[in-house]
């Protein structure tokens, strides 16, 4: 049996969206800025898909920007704000966040910037108090994600925008939603979110295409400069296949979602059941309540190197990861485990199960069973 | 009614083969490339072969000198801005030319705003730069040059070796765009001595969304989209897997194709710029007469709106472009044009047929049939036509 449980790196993409790619390879291959009617062909698939999904996210038409993905809309609203407001020198963002947000941020403070990354608790919530605290200093852009890639913690954002509502000079408010489109309902115009960035390959859509959600009167000084694609916002011919794979995956995704949701829910709910009923001294990082992503369990096993249960599991067709995908090639500890106060041992010791809606209750059986057997038989060894 | 694609130039239609290279990205191997299990072991290393592929086909001496992007926009924004950014220490002078694609023009711009000092190089009437006026303006201070290899609107073949040998005895960077050129004529980068250098998938019967940039190994390059350690921590993001393989493929099969295509579409090419030359009255070929993109014809038919003759071009089913696509939009003469010298009214008036591998001799043949009642009924509505057929006065380009 092959289980793949590392949906939070990346996911499959639907045979419908890759069948949307195909056709748009095949058939519709025209330059959207060309006038002619293969031009026209192009713009229409990418009108069609905007509104698809500016549709899921409560948004307008012309409030969604298309980027090669979840980093690049990252780190276009991040720069695009402050290089085009210039308003103050002080932002505020989570020691939690993704890289794409960090790294934006690391550089932010090369360039000048004074930067407060928000402490969290042992769930990995933020502070509010901390927050609070912070925007008396009125900082001129806060982000803060809606749920961490690597433990599921969802970002009590309600209570943030409301904090942030209460300042007489708001700052502007970016949340990285690419772990939590697909697997949480939430509209932008309810949350009064700003900018909002989501990544196509995370909900089974195609990898290489991404989306910035851009409430409308705010400006952006481009990352990418040229022909002024994307009202102006990112230059370059669209990717019109990855966008046209995008809507697909998610009008699919989007459609089903609560029972969708509640499937996720049940999958990690027995695989953490078993797993806390069957093996001592554990730590569950994720926990199954409301204010967990559906999607992702993140355990820590002390005593066991994280790498060589993956390579177990690995053995038996099952695929999970040590910590998020784009850092799990690199030594340094997680920053997000150590941000929610595990020790070393744990922090070694931590695998991440990720789910999607194409896995199956036996699946999580088999993967229960071998789970336990490998930290047992590991644990012995040691 | 026939169907006609005369905008090579724009976008190219994917090649099959690519998208079957391209398929298996999709479908089953879909991993991250950054996670250590097979799934990202097998993507991983799709990338990596990929890489080797570019590299070899350019003359690259090692993989990692090349580095995937999204698209040729962002490759000419990470090289102009990423030079720029990191070499700030050693000068704050940059060279470029006053055609380049909007994606150097406007990157280069951007850096003016940050207080560096742009020249843009101007060009002949046939959009040629001048070597020793590049040369002239090199101080101290400069840290780089931007020249594209050939222009997009009007296909002039710049002399890029020479600019290069000329550089890397000064030990100024260089940086080219050869979106347009690559897999039309054979580029290497060794024989044109760049640094840096930009190419676009979409541009070679690859798919759209991916791109690439070669930097020369101890070049330095700021980053433009930080985040996780992919492309050798020089550009963050999940790769688009699928596209690179289809990139790499692409970049094969159309270097294998040239020797065959070249020849072919350079044929093609002087067969229609002779025809329409001879044909009609008041018309004049945008660029350099013979250093030029293979595939590239660009007129300017004097008393007629460039978009009004596709417009009606297209309503014959032949897709053909004003200027560049991603200007086309905008009612903003074209700076290409206007750099080499030719009045507004003039620019506004003029087509761009771009051939490519799939074209043949007939759908010419059929243009060149449609082409003169458009042209004659788009002039009967013209007062300016009725009452002057004179030569522009204000053109320093005459036929």
């Amino acid at each position: 049996m092959q289980v793949y449980l590392d949906n939070s790196s990346t996911t499959q993409p639907f045979p419908e969206v890759i069948e949307a790619v195909e056709e748009c390879f095949r058939e519709n291959y025209g330059n959207p800025s060309s006038l002619h009617r293969k031009g026209l062909e192009a713009e229409k698939i990418i009108k069609n898909s905007r509104r698809r999904i500016a549709e899921t996210l409560g948004a307008a038409d012309n409030e969604l920007i298309f980027t090669s993905g979840g980093s690049e809309a990252n780190n276009l609203a991040l720069f695009g704000v402050i290089n085009k407001y210039q308003r103050g020198n002080y932002l505020v963002t989570s020691q939690i966040e993704h890289p794409s947000v960090l790294h934006a941020f690391k550089r932010m403070e090369q360039q000048g910037y004074k930067v407060t990354y928000l402490p969290v608790d042992g769930t990995g919530k933020v502070n509010l108090d901390e927050l609070q605290t912070c925007l008396n200093s009125h900082p001129a852009l806060v982000s803060i994600m809606m749920a961490n890639n690597e433990i599921g913690t969802i970002q009590p954002l309600e209570a943030i925008r409301a904090i942030i509502d209460a300042q007489k000079n708001k700052p502007l408010f970016h949340v990285d939603a690419v772990q939590a489109f697909g697997k949480l309902l939430f509209n932008v115009k309810k949350l009064n979110i700003d900018l909002l960035t989501i990544s196509g390959h995370k909900f089974h859509g195609p990898k290489g295409i991404g989306a910035l959600y851009l409430r409308k009167g705010i400006q952006l000084e481009p990352l990418i400069y040229g022909g002024g694609q994307e009202t102006g916002h990112r230059s370059g011919t669209e990717n019109v296949p990855g966008i046209a794979g995008m809507g697909v995956a998610a009008a699919q995704i989007m459609r089903n979602l609560n029972s969708n949701i509640h499937k996720l829910r049940q999958l990690k709910k027995h695989l953490t059941e078993f797993i806390t009923r069957s093996i001592e001294n554990i730590r569950v990082n994720s926990l199954d309540t409301e204010d967990f992503a559906p999607h992702i369990l993140s355990v820590s096993f002390p005593g066991i190197k994280a790498e060589v249960l993956l390579h177990a599991l690995e053995q038996d067709g099952i695929y999970v990861s040590t910590g998020a995908a784009c850092s799990s090639r690199k030594q340094s500890p997680s920053h997000v485990l150590t941000a929610i106060g595990l020790n070393k041992d744990e922090i070694e010791g931590t695998i991440r199960c990720s789910f999607s809606i194409q896995n199956t209750e036996p699946e999580i059986n088999y993967v229960s069973e071998r789970l336990v057997h490998h930290v047992r038989e590991l644990r012995r060894i040691i | 009614m026939n169907r006609i694609y005369l905008d090579n130039a724009a976008t190219t239609p994917l090649d099959p083969k690519v998208l079957e290279a391209m398929l298996p990205y999709l479908t089953e191997q879909f991993g991250n490339p950054s996670s250590i299990h097979s799934f990202g072991r097998e993507t991983r290393k799709a990338i990596e072969d990929a890489r080797a592929v570019v590299a070899k086909e350019i003359g690259a001496d090692a993989p990692n000198e090349i580095i995937f992007t999204g698209s040729g926009s962002e490759s000419d924004n990470m090289a102009i801005k990423g030079v720029a950014m990191a070499y700030r220490d050693r000068g704050n002078h940059i060279i470029t030319s006053a055609i380049e694609h909007h994606a150097v023009f406007d990157a280069a711009h951007a850096l003016e705003k940050e207080g560096f000092r742009v020249t843009y190089l101007p060009v002949n009437a046939a959009g040629l730069v001048s070597v020793a006026e590049l040369a002239n303006q090199i101080t101290d201070q400069t840290i780089l040059v931007s020249v594209m290899h050939a222009n997009n609107e009007v296909g002039t073949i710049q002399p890029i070796a020479e600019i290069g040998r000329i550089l890397r005895e000064r030990k100024i960077l260089f940086h080219t765009d050869a979106v347009q050129t690559m897999g039309s004529i054979p580029v290497n980068v060794r024989d044109l001595s760049a640094d840096l250098l930009s190419m676009a998938a979409h541009k070679f019967y690859g798919p759209k969304g991916v791109g690439a940039l070669y930097v020369r190994k101890g070049v330095k390059l700021a980053q433009l989209i930080h985040g996780g350690a992919q492309e050798r921590n020089r550009r963050a993001g999940t790769e688009n897997i699928a596209g690179i393989a289809g990139l790499a493929k692409a970049l094969q099969l159309a270097n294998a194709g040239l020797a065959e295509n070249q020849p072919r579409i350079t044929g093609l090419r002087d067969y229609l710029i002779g025809r329409v030359l001879d044909g009609f009255d008041h018309v004049r070929l945008n660029g350099h007469r013979t250093q030029r993109l293979p595939g590239n014809a660009n007129f300017s038919f004097e008393f007629i709106e460039g978009e009004s003759l596709l417009l009606n071009l297209d309503l014959k089913g032949i897709a053909a472009s004003s200027g560049s696509a991603c200007t086309s939009g905008s009612l903003e003469p074209s700076h290409v044009l206007l750099a080499m010298g030719i009045c507004h009214e003039i620019a506004h008036g003029s087509l761009r047929l771009t051939i490519g591998k799939s074209n043949t001799k007939e759908e010419i043949d059929y243009l060149l049939t449609v082409l003169p009642e458009i042209v004659t009924k788009l002039r009967d509505m013209s007062p300016l036509y009725n009452s002057s057929r004179k030569e522009c006065a204000t053109c320093t380009l005459k036929r």
